[in-house]
């Protein structure tokens, strides 16, 4: 207890003397960085997994190929969930002499379990939530295939042998989702009309799902029971997959947050490392003093013990609460992601930021804490006894050891973190080493001559390992920050770039080798530029390497349906422009009409193919052999029409074709669509503008988040930059009293501080902007998959500002010391 | 059971090892301080006077011989049990006041207390500070206070634990002539009150005289200071 009492009162002085404040600081902003950004990343994942539901219609779907076994939605039932069932099939339907694919799909009441359904009496007309699903004898229809058949609410279609009356037009449907190439528009009946239309035979192609929800936990067990009973062709749909053109962009995002935080958190670490210093060395005398009055060694860590507790506590749980309301104007920024607000979020970031907060001090502080248990009695009387910082390696270890556990767990990826990591090292070497080495040339000048220049920069020789220390820290500082500019620009302008203004927003499928001309004569009229066309050949894989395939090999679920769909196989010349060769090479021109394929490089790694691979497909009954000759990265979220697999011209042009174009229909224009569809009846138009207002409002929303959680690093920056300077103020100040008492001018010591700072300025400068650039090479090129740009302006900024504000900042701390007569600062030290 | 010297040194040395030189400080020395005795060790700059004081009071260890303390040998004790002993039996007045800059007036008197576990901590604090006139300046920092405030702290520190030896060192040292007057008053007042065992290191002689016995420190070995007394004396 009284140890406790002598840490509290220590502590509670401390903090009115202001001896603490750099140390609580610190602490404050590695905490608020990672609960912040853990707050915020745990209210978008419940997000994504809320939104998921909606898009897949019910919180767990079993898909099948078949009727799915009945025992199933009887064990769902017997847990009390809802529990429904859908089938979906393509199938012609006619309005008088007019017929059209469209994508059919009954449900039963009930449907959607999560999410709704919106219709509408008329095409154009307000639209309101729906209560149920379409009556018996009913359907509804979504716009397109009104128009294609020209249908209004009230008249009637052939569905199969049924007729069928028009209820209502469907709007929307949370849950549609899947390959936009494949979709035909939607009609949606009662599941108890489907066998009246005779529509389903033995061999029809039809999906069955079974939807079931409750709450989550019981959900994750009876998904547990689930996936060992499932047979082949049915398996649990998962959220990943419920809209893979937005994971992306969420993903970058995330991986930047987890990078901002990672960075946030080493910052802190560092800044609490270098408080940490002043404050041991401000300590001695009282420890020292504390001995002479009898403290045991076993008091002196009780008490120390106790006030890393206690200010491990008090920084954490102000920083949770920062935290917490620095995350609330996060999710403001970020908003409605999807279709709804963000969930509350849950108390797991809390703990996690207390457990760092205690965990980082522990590590960082505390072993420089022990220090002062050692400190000697007789330091009363001889003051240079326990001064010198006798830092053993080992006090280092845990830090060491939480550093790059801390590290990891924010990247939240191993590549990342380890990149960081093997960053941070390069960059402590490297500058520790010229620090060093500065200091041992500076020491072969010649000792005569004190000029004011010379004074400074032997400041840098006398505390060697302090100016080491600083220049270390303030190279960090530097480096976190250069490298997040550099990566928050590359990814912003790449967002910028991926979703330009004119992208496409409408695609055309079904466009017969006869149409092309005639689709790029219509495009030219209608001066709508930029619209290629590619053709496409479906084909199945059959075999790799002449081993007929078997999809069981793969263990993963998405492998196995790549695997087993039809492949759109294109053709062309040259690589699309946003397409990135990442191994093998593009084909010469001589070359065209030669078995070669080039594939995506996601798909590859998926199926386990490699260059040099030959890939057998089957195209209509015939068998095709093509060698696998380069590996593409595919922007899928630039919207644009892109392939798995491509082969050279003249490959497969004896085949089946049919063609894809897409291109940017103004707002307003809708006209020139209809024009088209007149002149070419058989098109199917995919309206994708409305999900890339979607993509691009993510994009901005993140783009928001991103500069948020960045101005926190830049404080966890600023915080290492001040704890730095603070670090050796006082044997400063105490250095240059003495050279007043001497005889030097203020102006001479003012240099001298200028130039001793210029150069660790300098130092530290020119090594974060290299770590920095490589660092950011690798998480943008390798990690993020967007281009890396060299930011020359902002790398000699950085420079400048360092060799400028450094020395600025440092006079700025020891300005108000030189204006006061050396005689009070001689009695204050 | 109470032994015959509060302090008591046998063959004690003190040497260092300077540039692969052994150089002597002490050597040999021998000194007995009965208890309830005011000694002062005198001596010129240089001469080991608090090299000696902090081996007596078991700061230091020494390089041979041994220190007692109420007949208990501290030198062959470890760091942590001269700690024990200090706590138990002894008080400090430094030169430079070594006042804690974080605590204040009251926290600085109450430390000690609180080291050897008084309960009555507060109380005996307040009361060591009234007596040395500093009861309105409790809440204040050392840097608020003038020198000779701080060294009235320092003084209200030593005594507030009523420890059985009192160890100075210089206590005048950082202070004017008239404020230094007023400290020595005190001090020799408040160790008659408390008939406090004081072994006190100055190399000022009109200070030294208040003592009952002065002892000077030279070549490393003690020996009655008669001749100076005389000399300051004019004789």
């Amino acid at each position: 207890m009284m140890a406790f009492k002598l840490a509290w009162r220590q502590l509670r002085s401390q903090w009115a003397a202001g001896e603490v404040r750099v140390l609580i600081i610190a602490l404050v902003l590695a905490v608020t960085a990672t609960t912040s950004v853990g707050f915020f990343t745990d209210r978008i994942q419940s997000s994504l997994q809320t939104q998921g539901n909606i898009l897949l219609g019910a919180d767990l779907v079993v898909s099948a190929d078949h009727v799915p076994n009945q025992k199933y939605q009887a064990e769902a039932n017997s847990r009390q969930f809802k529990a429904i069932q859908t089938q979906e099939f393509p199938s012609m339907v006619m309005h008088g002499d007019l017929s059209q694919l469209a994508e059919i799909k009954a449900v039963e009441a009930g449907f959607p379990l999560r999410g709704d359904l919106t219709i509408s009496q008329q095409l154009h007309g307000a639209s309101h939530v729906a209560r149920d699903v379409p009556k018996s004898g009913t359907v509804w229809i979504e716009p397109r295939l009104a128009t294609q058949l020209n249908l209004q609410v009230g008249d009637s279609i052939d569905v199969g042998e049924s007729t069928l009356k028009v209820d209502a037009i469907l709007q929307r449907e949370a849950s549609r989702g899947g390959d936009m190439f494949s979709i035909a528009p939607r009609l949606m009946m009662n599941a108890k009309d489907v066998q009246a239309t005779k529509l389903i035979q033995f061999g029809s192609r039809v999906k069955y799902q079974l939807l079931v929800a409750g709450d989550r936990q019981s959900i994750l067990d009876f998904s547990a029971w689930l996936k060992p009973q499932l047979a082949r062709g049915e398996r649990i749909a998962d959220i990943a997959s419920a809209r893979p053109e937005m994971k992306s962009a969420l993903e970058k995002a995330q991986q930047f947050l987890g990078l901002s935080s990672m960075v946030g958190v080493i910052l802190a670490m560092v800044a609490m490392f270098l408080a940490s210093l002043p404050y041991v060395q401000k300590s001695l005398d009282t420890y020292a003093l504390m001995r002479c009055f009898g403290a045991s060694k076993q008091l002196i860590v009780r008490i120390l013990l106790w006030q890393t507790t206690m200010l491990a506590l008090l920084g954490s749980l102000i920083g949770c609460l920062l935290g917490y309301f620095a995350q609330l104007g996060l999710a403001e920024l970020a908003g409605t992601l999807f279709l709804e607000t963000l969930p509350a979020p849950g108390v797991a970031p809390a703990l996690v930021g207390l457990l760092s907060g205690f965990a980082t001090m522990l590590a960082v502080v505390w072993p420089h804490l022990l220090r002062l248990r050692d400190v000697p009695a007789l330091r009363i009387l001889r003051r240079d006894l326990g001064d010198q910082a006798k830092t053993s390696w080992l006090s280092f270890t845990p830090a060491l050891a939480v550093l790059p556990g801390l590290v990891l767990w924010h990247a939240g990826n191993l590549k990342l973190g380890a990149a960081a990591l093997l960053g941070l090292l390069v960059l402590i070497l490297l500058t520790s080493l010229i620090a060093l080495y500065a200091g041992r040339l500076l020491s072969r000048l010649p000792s005569g001559s004190v000029g004011a220049w010379k004074l400074g920069l032997a400041g840098l020789k006398r505390r060697p390992l302090m100016a080491t220390a600083q220049a270390v820290g303030i190279s960090l500082g530097l480096m976190a920050l250069i490298l997040l500019a550099l990566v928050r620009g590359d990814l912003l302008q790449n967002w910028q770039s991926s979703l330009p203004a004119d992208a496409p927003n409408r695609f055309v499928i079904n466009i017969q080798p006869a149409q092309v001309a005639g689709i790029h004569d219509f495009f030219a009229k209608a001066a709508i530029s930029n619209a290629s066309v590619f053709p496409m050949v479906k084909g199945r894989l059959i075999a790799i390497n002449q081993q007929a395939l078997d999809t069981k090999q793969y263990q993963d679920e998405r492998a196995r349906r790549l695997a087993e769909r039809e492949f759109n196989l294109s053709w062309a010349a040259d690589m699309q422009s946003d397409n990135l060769l990442v191994s093998g090479r593009w084909w010469q021109a001589n070359e065209h009409g030669k078995p070669m394929l080039s594939l995506e490089q996601g798909l590859a790694e998926s199926l386990h193919l490699k260059v040099g691979d030959i890939l057998t497909y089957d195209i209509a009954g015939n068998k095709l052999d093509l060698v696998v000759s380069s590996l593409r990265k595919v922007e899928w979220d630039s919207m644009r029409a892109n392939f798995f697999a491509v082969t050279p011209p003249s490959v497969l042009e004896s085949f089946d074709a049919s063609y894809i174009t897409s291109f940017h229909l103004p707002v307003g224009k809708e006209d020139t669509l209809n024009q088209l569809l007149r002149s070419f009846p058989n098109l199917t138009v995919i309206d994708v503008a409305a999900l890339m207002e979607q993509v691009r409002g993510i994009m901005g929303k993140m783009t928001y988040a991103i500069e948020y959680v960045f101005g926190f690093s830049v404080l966890a920056g600023l915080a290492v930059l001040y704890a730095a300077l603070v670090a050796t103020r006082e044997e400063r100040v105490r250095e240059a009293t003495l050279l007043r008492v001497l005889g030097a001018s203020r102006r001479q010591v003012t240099l001298a501080i200028l130039a001793e700072f210029f150069c660790i300025g300098l130092i530290a400068a020119l090594v974060a902007s290299l770590a920095a650039n490589a660092v950011a090479y690798y998480v943008s090129v390798h990690l993020l998959s967007i281009p890396y740009h060299l930011n020359l302006l902002l790398t000699l900024s950085a420079l400048l500002l360092s060799v400028v504000l450094v020395p600025f900042a440092a006079w700025i701390g020891t300005r108000s010391f030189l204006n006061q007569a050396p005689r009070a600062l001689l009695q204050s030290i | 059971m109470q032994k015959p010297f509060a302090v008591e040194a046998v063959e004690l040395a003190k040497h260092v090892i300077s540039s692969e030189q052994k150089l002597a400080i002490l050597a040999d020395l021998k000194l007995e301080v009965p208890h309830g005795e005011r000694l002062a060790i005198v001596g010129s700059s240089g001469s080991g006077k608090s090299t000696l004081l902090s081996l007596l009071a078991g700061l230091d260890t020494p390089s041979g011989g041994k220190v007692l303390i109420n007949g208990e040998n501290i030198s062959s004790l470890d760091e942590d049990g001269r700690a024990a002993v200090r706590a138990k039996y002894m008080g400090f007045v430094f030169q430079s006041f070594q006042l804690l800059p974080a605590l204040t007036a009251l926290e600085n008197v109450m430390l000690p207390l609180q080291l050897s576990g008084n309960r009555n901590a507060e109380s005996l604090a307040l009361a060591a500070l009234e007596k040395v006139g500093l009861s309105k300046r409790l809440s204040h920092y050392p840097k608020q206070l003038s020198g000779g405030e701080q060294q009235r702290v320092a003084i209200a520190r030593a005594f507030a634990p009523q420890p059985a030896i009192l160890f100075a060192d210089e206590p005048t040292g950082n202070l004017d002539a008239v404020t230094g007057q007023h400290i020595i008053e005190l001090l020799f007042t408040l160790n008659a009150e408390a008939g406090t065992t004081l072994v006190l290191v100055t190399h000022d002689m009109a200070l030294a005289r208040r003592c009952q016995r002065i002892v000077r420190l030279q070549e490393g070995k003690l020996q009655d200071a008669v001749q100076e007394l005389l000399q300051h004396d004019g004789v």
